[in-house]
């Protein structure tokens, strides 16, 4: 009996002792970080698909094709931005459908014309090859979401336009604008829609929001008088365009010569 | 007197079993996986890069990309799926449907959450509002204010996931979008210093709220070598502090693997990215230890 009590005595602390383990590895205790591990998965050709994924994704992607792939006009020949030193039959197009297109808009929005429209040639980004004209093909000139702009301007920076083109050596497209390369290398004979430039004169240049905002270095178009957003997308722009018409024109007038 | 001593034998008795119990939880269970899994700037790349692809032949792809996803799930089921943002714009998918196919695979694909990139603004505030029900996962950013915005309450500023007892805080961090992104698009969005933010969400997901892991989705992009001074996910690092992974995106920027950098207490923290596109999936696998002895060992860091 007294062994027993002995032993109760030891069991009592016992107790106490396993229920205050127990508390303290109870209480809330963050884990410890002790590895990690990075790496990077391919996401290849021998990656295995998910069947589920693919029939969700069928009916989004058939109903784009049949849209992108519908015929809406026809070209009869290749027009190629690598062909012209000073400017390309796909330059000319576009530029000159942005002008024609751009100035329904302003004039309906701000009762002004558009004079010149000048983009870059890095902007197109593909052919249109002879044949059926698709919504595709907009999409493959044109992928960037740019939006088309028109800037108010002065003589001086039409004279900057025309350095600059000079400068770079590209063909940009360009429409509503003419003019000659003297052999000094300086513009002369600078025809707009035709007139001589006008130093009193606001001059509406339209143009993509990208360089616009200075992008391939077009600093000038930064001194604008004015700035208006005609919010219509220059891939749209084309597609308005090859949707009105059953010919795509090949445009091959000399805009800028050399002396 | 026999009444007492059964009551103190249960007592002890209950206690073992508690022992026992407190025991086995020290056992396998104690040694905590979790794998996190992000991808950044898909932007709408759904289908892979077709076959004659000048740059990237025959890559990316969602449904490939859900396979993946799939098998990791299966090896180990305690996954954190996130994106850094951009989710939008760059197919004719998004043109024709405004991002509704992308937030529905993403929501197929189990995604956790998203941040938003500056790219999620192209058709504007109301074109994302107006793809949200198609998102089941979480859109966090901490930095971007959308009080006055039909988004106002769609965006949490963070979001503990607690996985499988891990507590992990994720926040998020946007880029400056005067003059990345048209007004008309953003509206009344406010953006606010991203690393005063910061402050404020570490402060409150590691001290307060005792996270095991904080991660932060950021859109600021990975590093500007012409403009030092912007502030980009290394710069980021080094300014903040309690922060255990930034996951990035906006630069597109390939890695050969996470980078290592110091932050402002000197701790490591892992800056990762991973390309475009969909190209690839990024894996980080972080593992926990209950055990008293490991407090304060190093982590090691293999990558």
């Amino acid at each position: 009996m007294v062994k027993l009590k002995k032993y109760n005595r030891f069991l009592k602390l016992f107790v106490i002792f396993l229920t205050l383990t127990t508390i303290f590895s109870c209480s809330p205790k963050n884990y410890n970080l002790t590895k990690i591990e990075g790496k990077q998965i391919p996401v290849a050709e021998n990656s295995a698909q998910t069947p589920e994924i693919e029939k969700f994704i069928k009916p989004y992607r058939d109903h784009i094709n049949k849209d992108l792939d519908s015929v809406l006009a026809y070209c009869p020949e290749t027009l190629d931005k690598s062909t012209g030193k000073w400017q390309t039959s796909i330059g000319n197009l576009l530029a000159d459908v942005c002008l024609e297109r751009g100035n329904k808009v302003f004039k309906t929005r701000e009762n002004k014309s558009i004079d010149i429209c000048f983009l870059n040639h890095g902007g197109i980004r593909a052919i249109l090859p002879k044949g059926n004209v698709t919504t595709r093909s907009a999409f493959e000139i044109m992928p960037f979401e740019n939006n088309m702009v028109v800037l108010a301007l002065k003589e001086e920076q039409i004279l900057e336009i025309t350095s600059y083109i000079i400068r770079e050596k590209k063909p940009h497209p360009l429409s509503g604008m003419t003019f000659t390369i003297a052999k000094d290398n300086t513009a002369k004979n600078i025809l707009i829609k035709g007139k001589p430039l006008d130093v009193n004169k606001t001059y509406y240049v339209a143009t993509n929001d990208y360089l616009a905002n200075g992008g391939d270095n077009m600093s000038f178009f930064a001194k604008n008088i004015q700035k208006y957003d005609l919010n219509y997308k220059l891939r749209n722009v084309l597609i308005d365009y090859f949707k009105e018409v059953d010919t795509i024109p090949v445009t091959k007038d000399i805009r800028i010569t050399e002396e | 007197m026999k009444r007492r001593e059964f009551i103190e034998k249960t007592a002890a008795s209950t206690a073992l079993l508690s022992l026992g119990l407190s025991l086995s939880s020290f056992g396998t269970d104690d040694i905590k996986h979790l794998t996190i899994l992000h991808t950044n700037d898909v932007h709408s790349h759904i289908d892979p890069f077709p076959a004659d692809d000048p740059r990237n032949p025959n890559k990316g792809g969602v449904s490939r990309r859900a396979a993946l996803i799939e098998t990791i799930r299966r090896e180990n089921p305690n996954v954190l799926l996130l994106d850094a943002g951009d989710i939008f714009q760059g197919t004719p998918y998004f043109n024709y449907y405004g991002g509704e196919l992308e937030f529905k695979l993403m929501s197929m694909m189990k995604y956790d959450a998203s941040t938003i990139g500056n790219h999620d603004f192209d058709n504007g505030l109301d074109g994302l509002y107006a793809q949200m029900p198609h998102a089941t996962f979480e859109f966090i950013n901490s930095n971007y204010d959308f009080k006055n915005t039909v988004m106002n309450g769609l965006v949490k500023p963070y979001k503990i996931f607690n996985k499988n007892g891990i507590k992990v805080g994720v926040f998020g961090v946007g880029i400056e979008l005067q003059g990345l992104v048209d007004k008309q698009l953003y509206k009344e969005t406010v953006y606010n210093d991203p690393v005063e933010i910061a402050q404020d969400m570490t402060r409150l997901l590691k001290q307060e709220e005792k996270c095991d892991l904080v991660i932060c989705l950021s859109h600021l992009g990975y590093k500007y070598k012409d403009e030092p001074s912007k502030i980009s996910d290394l710069k980021f690092a080094e300014l903040t502090q309690d922060i255990d992974l930034i996951i990035g995106g906006h630069t597109h920027t390939f890695l050969d693997k996470p980078t290592i950098v110091k932050n402002k207490t000197g701790k490591e923290v892992l800056v990762n990215q991973v390309g475009c596109y969909g190209i690839n999936l990024g894996r980080i696998d972080f593992y926990f230890d209950k055990d008293k002895a490991h407090s304060n060992q190093a982590r090691s860091i293999i990558v």
